[in-house]
């Protein structure tokens, strides 16, 4: 398909008005080294719309106050404002009830929450947790360091070279000895959609519980953790539009119940002497401390921001996005994508002949193209292709065609230079 | 030449390029003309790893007190700037190398790849050079 066509599609497909989307994002119109910013490091944080920005902004300016313990009515409006949020996210995610959404500092806070309350509490030496090769540094460290603890024994779920993961090894590797599988909904390095709800069915069928990392996934495809019956799911504000330092654990109400508190505090108690406390109730045993509450109240802006789009245009959008990309890319001579899974959120991992990752990056972003080089916090995944990083285009809805092709044409050009 | 005149020609040569683009495709030509390092010296210990690119440096002193540095680095720009680095400290006393300034990577427009977010192994490269330079003075 030539670049002509694509763009002639690109208006009569329209799926989404991006011109008016972008137009929301005022990062989106600034430039960069004298080149029109093109940002396609999505994968590691998206850009915020005006709505979210604005609602941080009018939080601090007429709504500050601290949360749940205030008479006055700056803090009832913004315990207000911080529990409708919670409300927000758990449609936004289909949860049962809301207090089983807990506002955490982000994806990392909610795995390493879990694998701190349940390791404490469950795991014992000889079980086994779950993983899987393409996961985040953020999702292997905190159970190698629980499964340290406890004498507990870390397995890893091999992919394929397309950068699948593999079913029939996950199935070998499950056990009685398993307890947890934690898995990532969409790999942030390759984009491969993981069979979440598979691998969620397997492992219960074994007794084992399930946390799904989906800091990839919420951004860009529709999410309802009742559907997939998971356990646990993790995901973070900044890639889904909001802002950084906020993010969602959530948990099923029995299995949150069950567990120890993770930090203690102000707001997570109901009385405290000095012999004995006793802990508060779901959602805020779990949220000792001022928690962020612009954050909360930002992510569901953000969400809110989401549904006014819809999650499902978005994800139509982005697939064609992705495959146009794809498409363009491979026409490059020398270019390896790293990441080929049938079933892909948009993000392009590719390597160039001859050429370090980190040296494209730099030379594209001097072109004002935005891509992420380097391991993405994913090592043994990188080990398992035998390669020191990639270069990693990753992309939002509001990225257009023609960003596609002024980032190929930065590409060649980088090659050029460099080969 | 000291290492201020180094540095000095360094950036009077930068101040012919107009365009980044003529400076890094400089710096790519000096990377792909930096002489290797002997493959025994890249070793692990040698190794200086960043997040994003991997540098090896290695020094030995001479018998006339100066320290030769070699390395390299699997991305091509930052051994562009590794050899220019080298072309400012190598072959220079340790106390001359302990005592200098580095400024002219500043000076030539490269702050960035110094900057903790490039993570590429350079800010490290430095500190590195002067730990040698300290390392060879004690022993001296």
């Amino acid at each position: 398909m030539t670049t002509k066509l694509r763009h002639v599609l690109e208006t009569k497909t329209n799926i989404l008005d991006v011109e008016l989307i972008r137009s929301e994002f005022p990062i989106l119109s600034r430039k960069v080294n004298g080149h029109p910013l093109v940002y396609l490091d999505n994968g590691a944080s998206s850009q915020k719309p005006q709505q979210v920005i604005s609602a941080i902004s009018k939080y601090y300016t007429y709504e500050n106050s601290n949360i749940h313990r205030g008479i006055h009515t700056l803090s009832q409006e913004a315990t207000n404002a911080y529990e409708e949020a919670r409300i927000t996210v758990q449609k936004f995610i289909g949860a049962e009830h809301s207090h089983e959404v807990i506002f955490t500092e982000g994806t990392t806070e909610s795995i390493n929450l879990i694998a701190s309350c349940y390791g404490k509490k469950h795991l014992t030496s000889g079980d086994e947790v779950i993983i899987s090769t393409m996961e985040h540094h953020s999702n292997i460290v905190p159970w190698q360091m629980i499964c340290e603890e406890k004498g507990a024994v870390l397995k890893v779920v091999p992919i394929n070279d397309k950068g699948e993961f593999l079913m029939d090894e996950y199935e070998n590797l499950l056990s009685d000895k398993t307890k947890l599988v934690a898995i990532s909904h969409v790999s942030n390095t390759l984009g491969t959609i993981n069979p979440v709800k598979e691998i969620v069915a397997k492992a219960h069928q074994k007794g084992a519980l399930v946390l799904i990392d989906g800091a990839q996934a919420v951004p860009h495809t529709k999410v309802d953790v009742q559907e997939l019956d998971c356990d646990f799911y993790a995901f973070s504000a900044h890639k889904m539009f909001g802002p950084t330092g906020v993010g969602i654990l959530y948990g099923k109400e029995d299995l949150l119940n069950d567990l120890p508190p993770y930090q203690g505090g102000g707001d997570m108690i109901k009385t405290v002497t000095f012999e004995k406390t006793t802990y508060n109730e779901l959602p805020h045993k779990f949220e000792a401390g001022t928690p962020n509450i612009v954050g909360g109240i930002a992510i569901a802006e953000a969400i809110k921001y989401i549904n006014k789009i819809g999650i499902d245009k978005i994800e139509a959008y982005e697939h064609e996005l992705l495959a146009y990309a794809t498409e363009q890319i491979q026409q490059i001579d020398g270019v390896k994508i790293i990441g080929e899974a049938e079933k892909k959120a948009s993000v392009l991992s590719f390597i160039v002949d001859g050429t370090h990752p980190s040296d494209i990056g730099m030379i594209i972003d001097k072109l004002g193209v935005a891509i992420r080089t380097g391991h993405h916090c994913t090592e043994p995944l990188m080990n398992r292709f035998n390669i020191p990083g990639t270069a990693r285009a990753s992309f939002a809805f509001y990225n257009t065609f023609e960003e596609v092709d002024i980032f190929i044409n930065a590409l060649k050009k980088a090659i050029k230079m460099l080969v | 030449m000291t290492i201020k005149e180094a540095q000095d020609e360094i950036i009077d040569e930068f101040a012919l390029f107009d365009e980044w683009m003529d400076k890094y495709e400089h710096i790519i030509e000096l990377g792909k003309d930096l002489p290797l390092i002997e493959e025994q010296y890249k070793t692990e210990e040698n190794l200086i790893k960043g997040c994003q690119s991997r540098v090896w440096l290695h020094a030995e002193l001479t018998n006339d007190n100066n320290i030769v540095f070699t390395a390299d680095s699997d991305a091509i720009i930052t051994k562009g700037i590794i050899a220019l680095m080298i072309r400012v400290f190598s072959n220079h006393t340790p106390k001359e190398i302990a005592q200098s300034e580095l400024y002219f990577i500043d000076q030539i427009g490269l702050k960035e790849h110094l900057s903790p977010t490039r993570s590429n192994g350079l800010l490290s490269m430095v500190k590195q050079i002067k730990m040698y330079s300290i390392a060879f003075q004690a022993k001296a």
